[in-house]
This record gives structure tokens, sequence and C-alpha cells, in this order.
């Protein structure tokens, strides 16, 4: 791999994370299941070292598509790609390190961030690092910003700032009063998952800007006003986590009121843009197409969902249940990681190999999404049954599984599917990643 | 000129609205008085073992086992129960080998839990707004 491309070394090295990821989580749905499957490895540690590989192949991807778009296409060469190369060894040395202590069974227990709390130190040296970088260079730009530098510089901001919230239990004055803790932790994820929401969403209106050929799509009045609307969300939207955590009362109603906006902001945003594009120039980036159109798609489920389950007097019901996991797996697979996927193959378009026309790549988006709609169903049924159970009858929570077992079978069967079809979009990304980064 | 001023009048809301939250707005008694020393200790090793990851916490964490806020008063050996899955494991829960003293330090933990809230909640009134008003622990 070419050192003097930083981001193609974060897209290289996120697309081993989502494979990774995504084959953990198959391994976590089988032994909940089959709870003595691959045994020297129990779910208590599988699943973190699934979400934590999902999660870096989030932040990877989005991270090295911004190092990789400045210099290329926004005319703003990074202050410092050395810089750029520590942060990329800072990722993967902590990443390391965090799936050896998974292994080894050191935990610190957090939900998400289950990794000692150690290790939060190298992740947020790594982020400032990115942030110095990623402002100096954009604030060489001459013009208005579009609304995404907007984005990732506010991604990187509310990243550092959620971050250290989320470690705020190392201190007493959190960690003494488990509401307080508890609150404070889901306010700080419900705010980072809008973090990376800036960067992925950014990322997708500068991949559209691009393909459209159409500078009003990053520059609109419409576009920063959804901007904001985002940001409001990212702040104050993300109580519908805890509704039911005994904290004030006013911190869910607030929250009840503008949650769940930022879905429809980008759902907008998409259906803006693809009214305006022209056939022929969807045809040239049709992969990166593919994928958008795929997002465009899952936003509307996700958004549905999403609305729904942050109306109280149904998250009442809904908490608690596998129907909060479809949501986050519906977001995470077919929106961020749809539109992910879309950026590597816009980065691919400069690749002689013709992606898009290759049977693998077919297979691959097909089966993802149709494995991820079946997987994403199965899960709300199996929380449709848990939440009605857990209401109408006294039946054990045991008892209750049983019922649903059925659903999560038929859940794992598809995330196998689901496996294998991003799996063979990644194996064609792979190598034209590589390839692209010897060519320059 | 504009958007910065509007982005820093959000930042300067936000950053005022942490604040309340950090402190009046999640200043919750119910519990407190049970949360000591040994009850620290059980919440340190229920983060050590990383038991969210299978177990919830007001219906937070993941799904292989079940929520734990008022496991002990779900039923009426709940404590006898529960320090026999602690001492053995299950079929699903690996047996952690835990030491007398971390057991009772867990022990104290989901006391003090228990007494913090009801989960899941079976005394509730939804209004028309769609609000649930949540019968709260005192």
């Amino acid at each position: 791999m070419n050192f003097k491309q930083p981001g193609l070394l974060f897209v290289w090295i996120a697309l081993l994370a989502l494979l990774s990821g995504v084959f953990m989580g198959t391994t976590a749905a089988l032994q909940f299941i089959y709870p003595d499957f691959f045994e020297f490895l129990p779910f208590f540690k599988s699943r973190p070292l699934h979400v934590s590989l999902v999660v870096s192949w989030i932040f990877g991807c989005a991270i090295g598509g911004i190092y990789y778009y400045l210099p290329k296409y926004c005319q703003l060469p990074l202050f410092s790609p050395a810089l750029a190369s520590l942060h990329f060894w800072i990722f993967v040395g902590t990443g390391a390190a965090i799936v050896i202590s998974y292994a080894a069974g050191q935990f610190g227990g957090r939900e998400y961030w289950e990794f000692p709390p150690v290790l939060s130190i190298p992740i947020i040296i790594s982020w400032i690092l990115f942030g110095v970088n990623f402002f100096i260079s954009a604030f060489r730009q001459k013009t208005k910003w579009p609304v995404y530098l907007w984005m990732w510089g506010t991604g990187i901001f509310f990243f550092l700032y959620t971050f250290i919230e989320a470690n705020l239990w190392i201190f007493s004055f959190f960690s003494d009063n488990i509401v307080r803790e508890i609150t404070i932790q889901w306010k700080a994820y419900g705010s980072l998952v809008g973090s990376w929401n800036m960067l992925v969403y950014g990322t997708a209106i500068f991949v559209m800007q691009k393909i459209s050929g159409d500078p009003g799509v990053g520059t609109s009045r419409t576009a920063f006003f959804l901007y904001f609307l985002g940001l409001a969300n990212l702040m104050f939207g993300w109580a519908h986590h805890t509704y039911i955590v005994p904290a004030s009362p006013w911190i869910r109603h607030l929250a009840y009121f503008i949650s769940m906006t930022e879905l429809l902001v980008l759902a907008k945003i998409i259906w803006s843009w693809k009214s305006t594009l022209s056939q022929a120039k969807k045809y040239h980036h049709q992969a990166a197409y593919q994928f958008m159109l795929a997002s465009e798609i899952w936003i509307f489920f996700n958004l549905t969902l999403a609305i729904l389950i942050s109306i109280p007097a149904i998250n009442l019901f809904t908490h608690g249940t596998h129907i909060t996991v479809a949501h986050s797996m519906g977001s995470t697979i077919g929106i961020n990681t749809m539109i992910l996927l879309a950026s590597v193959f816009f980065i691919l378009q400069g690749d002689p190999a013709k992606q898009a026309d290759h049977p693998a790549f077919k297979s691959g988006i097909w089966l993802s999404n149709l494995a991820l709609l079946v997987f994403w169903w199965s899960l709300i049924l199996a929380g449709y049954t848990k939440g009605k159970l857990s209401f109408t009858t006294e039946l054990s929570f045991q008892e209750i599984m049983d019922e649903v077992l059925p659903y999560l079978m038929t859940f794992t069967v598809a995330g196998i599917a689901l496996f294998m079809g991003i799996a063979l979009i990644v194996w064609r990304a792979l190598p034209g990643i590589y390839r692209l980064s010897r060519a320059r | 000129m504009g958007k910065q001023l509007v982005f820093a009048g959000f930042l300067v809301v936000f950053f005022a609205y942490s604040s309340i939250v950090y402190t009046i707005g999640t200043r919750h008694s119910a519990g407190q008085d049970h949360f000591g020393e040994q009850a620290r200790q059980g919440k340190l090793l229920f983060q050590q073992y990383n038991c969210i990851s299978c177990h919830q916490i007001y219906g937070l964490g993941g799904y292989m086992g079940p929520d734990l806020t008022n496991a002990l008063s779900n039923h009426e050996n709940g404590e006898i129960i529960a320090r026999a899955y602690l001492k053995a494991g299950t079929q699903k829960m690996p047996n952690f080998n835990l030491t007398d003293e971390e057991i009772d330090a867990l022990i104290a933990f989901l006391k003090y839990m228990d007494r913090s809230a009801y989960y899941p909640v079976k005394d509730f009134e939804i209004s028309l707004s769609g609000i649930v008003d949540i019968k709260e622990k005192k």
C-alpha cells in the first residue's frame, strides 16, 4: 500500500473491518441459538468484537473518504499527510489492542465501548490529530464552505465531545447515581451516532454532488436548513433511548418532538438529487449509484420505524425488544454501510476494472439487500412477540425466548446470507482500492 | 457569517442543556441509600465481566439473558436464584468462578438497581399526545 495515500489506507482497512465485523455478527447470532458454538470465543466476547469492528468500518471508511476527497476533489491539500498517516497507525494499533483485550476477557463493560477505558486515550488523541488536519486544510478554502464540509467538521467536533462525555462515568459524581450514569451514557451514545451520521451523510452529499455535477446539491439554502435540523437532532434528540430511565420527564418530552428528523433530512436531499440526475450520468457511475439507491430505500424503511418507536406510547412496548435492534441494524447496514460502499465505489471509478458489470458485484448487492430485508423483518417480528408476551402474559424470560426462537433462527440464516453478499462486494472492492493506491 | 452565528447559538444552548442534564435533570434519589461501597464494587464487577453484553438494565443492553433491573424482586426467592446463577452459571451463562465476596458485591449492586426503578413498566398512563406517565419508585 502507498503510505502517501492515508485515505485509501483507511478505506482498505475499514473494508477488512466490515468483513470481520459481519463475520463476528453471524457468529454471535449462531451463539444466540447454540450457546456452545465457537466455545473459545463466547457471546460476551463475540458481541463486542462484532460491534467494535462494525463501528471501525463506519468511522474508518468515512475518515478515509474525507482524507481522500479533500486534496483530490476539493482542491484542499492536506495540512499534513504525515499526521494523517500517524492517525492511521493509531487507529490500527488501538483497534488491535481492543481486539486483544476482548479475546483476553479484559473489559470496561460499557455497552458499545466495552474495552478498558485506558484505550480511550489513543482514540481521543487520534481524533484531535484528525480535527487539526481537517480544520487547517478546510480553512484554506477561499469560498464559502459547502454543506458537506460543515457536516464533516461538525462530525469531528461532536465525536470528540460525545466520546469524552461517554467516559465521564470514571468520575464518581456520575457513576455513583445509576440514573445519572445511564442517562448520560445514552445521551453521549445518541449524539455520537449523530456525529457519525454527520460524517456519513456529509459523504453522501459530497458523492451525490460529484455524480450529478450540480454544485447546488451542497450549497443550497435547503441543504443548510436541513443540516441545522440534523444538528438539533444530534444535540437534543437522543432521549428516545432512555424514555424508561427515571430522569426528569422534560428530557424525554423534548426529545420526543425532535427525534429522528435527521433521516428525513437526508431522504429529502437524496430525493432532490435523484430527480436532477440524467440517465447517462447514472449509468456511468452505476456501482456508486446502486448503493445510493439502496440507501434511499432503507432510509424510507428505517425512517418509518424510527418515527414509530420514538413515540413514547409505542416505545413503552418496543423498548428492550429486538425492534430496537432492527432499527440500529437497519440504519448501520442499510443506510450507513450502503452510503459508505457508494463512497468506496465512487473512489473506484478511477480503477480500470468495471466493478458494476461484474456478476459477483451484482450478486453481492442483491443478496445483501434481500438478506437484510429478511433479517430486518425477523427482528421486528421477534421484538413484537417479545413485547406482546411481556405485557400480556406472566411467562418467564426463557418461555418468552422460546416463542421468539423461530424468528431468531430466520434472522441467523438471513445474517449468514448477508455476510455472503457483503463478502462478494468487499471482495470486488479490496483489490481495486489496492490497485488505486499503487497507481497514484 | 450568518451560519456561523446560528451554529454558535446552537452550541451555547447545547452546553447549557448538557449542564442541566448532568445535574438537576438526573438528580434521582430512589435507591440511593442502598448505594454503598459494596454496591460500587458490584457495579465495577458488572462491568469487568461485561454482563451488559447479555443482560439489560432499564431495558438497555444485550438480549441473551433477562433484564436485571428488578431481578431480585421479580421472584419470591430472587436473591437465592441470583446467587445460584452467579455461583454456577447456566446453560447459556458461563461460570465465571466468582468468589463469595464478588457474589455479595454483585447482589448489593442488584439490590440497589432493584430499588431505583421498575422495569418493565407495568404501571403507567398514556395521554392522547402519546406521552407516557410512568409510576416511579420513591
